[in-house]
């Protein structure tokens, strides 16, 4: 095993890009992601990867989406108002099937802001963002090791299902640092060849990468394929945690920061006699519905908690339908919701 | 005297790197002389098994029909970035993007001019028809003072639209390029001086020279609405007066 390091985040996710193979890295500078940025201008050029500052976000994803129709493993990272700006080349890249991360350390919004830590751009990764149908797998780590672990999912992903993935994180993830036990670098050569890859039309007929055809038939054909990719997506990779809930009466449905948050607000409140328990989805796309309605069905109430203005709270409530109560507390702005303000909101659905 | 087909002489032949796809082009539109020569140069220097064409939106959108290598369609003005991405990701292959003035000059603004400061290995062929084709005719950044347009009905009023845009002379003012050219296809000594430009192109990046610019002075005869012959002389006459024809950057 590797040994543990004092890492901050946005260092880790870097750091396991590298190690899962990530050999094109694509960025802008955007607080509060800049150290990951940073780790990676000082790191790929020495592994000889190819490390650019774009002149924008638009370049940025652009270049991701080159660098993945010829085949190697790429990655861009930014925060939100940067994120907003990638929207183009996220819908470029599900529509052309090319597989990329993309990191979004959230930051308070709309419009240009703040730097502090928030989840308000749930919408925008969970339910397309740009134009389109399509979706993209969201994963959602809660603690800076996970942050880790999650990246290199991200690519196994990404590669797998020929799909850009994004790390949604939020700020105070990509801030923090935590002991981390870094994951074992893969094998590049090992890496499955892509066939549709445009590397050169050597021995084969030309491979053409695009998300374009104005014949009707042909376009929904390709939307079909799309849709059942997303089918196969949702059938087989939800990933959800679940804490104290055997015996619990309420439920917290929390992810990222706030899911770790609610942890402690388990042991406060289950010292008072309250016996609450935690549902943390680890794909936010696709959400786990299945797991979070049979939990419905054994509590009286899930309590939606996030860093927005109750976003994931649709998702919640779709799940549920009505089998029980969903009320909601969230911050918003980049305010950090305290344990205690959390365990006074349990308490008001507690009986 | 009937004529012998099995004796008869090939003195004239498709390139094999174009492929026989039908073209979408108008007639008497320059970008069918064009792709013919990037397909003749691609044959020349025996690279189409490792060349990767960019394709633009605008009325290029299909070029990805035409030649016999692979190629990627980028969004609107970031194929210079595009192309950036795929050669990092494999320095071995041979890029080349091809750009209408609009997704070149307009939308593509930063991506164009930031792809040429970082002296990217790859090989740009810039069309300059001084309007949208694909779209109905409308003012492009290039449109000359006066050019009516279906966005610009009156002719293009400077005080408003502002001058026609001479985006090579500003992608020459940068330290890394090693070739910028504007050419044109008007005539028979045109074509022959824009092979050549273009073999240039290509083989600078065989040769790891770094970034070159092909500017392409062409015809729109359909929303220039003109005969073909008339908007060859429109070249001729009136558009290399805004845009001078030669070499601006030759550092090969």
């Amino acid at each position: 095993m590797g040994k543990r390091l004092l890492l901050r985040g946005n260092e880790v996710i870097a750091e396991a890009a590298i190690r899962a193979g990530c050999q094109c890295y694509f960025a802008y500078p955007i607080t509060p992601q800049a150290e990951l940025l940073q780790h990676m201008a000082v790191n790929m050029p020495r592994l000889g990867r190819t490390f650019i500052q774009a002149e924008s976000e638009l370049a940025a994803i652009n270049m991701v989406y080159g660098a993945a129709s010829a085949g190697v493993r790429t990655m861009t990272s930014s925060s939100s108002p940067g994120i907003s700006l990638k929207q183009e080349g996220i819908s470029y890249l599900a529509g052309s099937n090319l597989p990329a991360v993309i990191v979004n350390i959230v930051r308070g919004g709309p419009g240009l802001g703040d730097i502090a830590p928030s989840q308000c751009d749930y919408f925008q990764a969970t339910k397309g963002g740009g134009h389109g149908d399509y979706h993209m797998i969201v994963l959602g780590p809660s603690t800076v090791p996970e942050a880790g672990q999650l990246t290199m999912l991200a690519f196994e992903l990404a590669d797998q299902y020929r799909t850009p993935v994004m790390l949604l994180a939020d700020g105070m993830l990509g801030q923090m640092m935590e002991p981390v036990e870094l994951p074992e670098p893969i094998e590049i050569s090992s890496l499955p060849q892509k066939e549709w890859a445009t590397n050169g039309a050597k021995g084969r007929d030309p491979n053409i990468i695009l998300s374009f055809d104005l014949d009707p038939e042909v376009l929904k054909q390709m939307n079909l394929i799309l849709q059942e990719r997303y089918r196969q997506i949702e059938a087989k990779e939800v990933r959800y945690e679940e804490t104290a809930t055997g015996d619990a009466d309420i439920a917290i449905v929390a992810y990222g920061t706030v899911a770790r948050i609610v942890k402690t607000v388990i042991k406060m409140a289950r010292a008072e006699g309250i016996k609450l328990g935690l549902f943390r989805p680890i794909t936010l796309w696709p959400f786990p519905s299945q797991a979070l309605k049979k939990l419905s069905e054994k509590v009286a109430t899930v309590l939606t908690v996030e860093m927005s203005a109750g976003q994931m709270w649709e998702d919640v409530r779709l799940a549920i339908a009505e089998r029980a109560e969903t009320p909601f507390y969230g911050e918003m702005g980049g305010v950090i919701p305290t344990p205690q303000r959390i365990l006074s909101e349990v308490k008001k659905h507690a009986g | 005297m009937p004529v012998d087909v099995q004796n008869m002489q090939k003195v004239f032949a498709r390139p094999n790197s174009l492929t026989d796809a039908k073209s979408t082009y108008c007639p008497g539109c320059h970008h069918g002389i064009l792709t013919r020569i990037i397909a003749q140069t691609i044959d020349e220097l025996g690279i189409v098994e490792r060349t990767i064409g960019i394709v633009p939106v605008g009325c290029a959108v299909f070029a990805y029909r035409w030649y016999r290598c692979d190629a990627i369609q980028a969004a609107h003005g970031r194929a210079s970035a595009v192309a950036t991405g795929v050669k990092r990701a494999n320095p071995s292959l041979i890029v080349f993007s091809y750009q209408g003035d609009g997704d070149f000059a307009s939308i593509g603004t930063a991506e164009s001019i930031h792809a040429a400061n970082r002296g990217e290995n790859i090989t740009v062929i810039f069309v300059n028809n001084q309007v949208y084709g694909m779209t109905g005719g409308e003012m492009a950044p290039t449109s000359l003072v006066g050019q009516k347009t279906t966005t610009t009905p009156q002719g293009r009023d400077p005080k408003l639209f502002g001058y026609p845009i001479r985006f090579s002379e500003m992608i020459a003012q940068l330290d890394a390029p090693v070739y910028v050219t504007r050419q044109a296809l008007y005539d028979t000594k045109r074509i022959k001086e824009a092979t050549k430009a273009i073999k240039k192109a290509f083989t600078n990046q065989v040769k790891e020279r770094g970034y070159s610019l092909v500017e392409v002075l062409a015809t729109c005869p359909t929303n220039w609405r003109m005969k073909p012959i008339d908007a060859n002389k429109h070249v001729a006459n009136v558009v290399e007066k805004t845009y001078r024809l030669g070499d601006l950057v030759n550092r090969g």
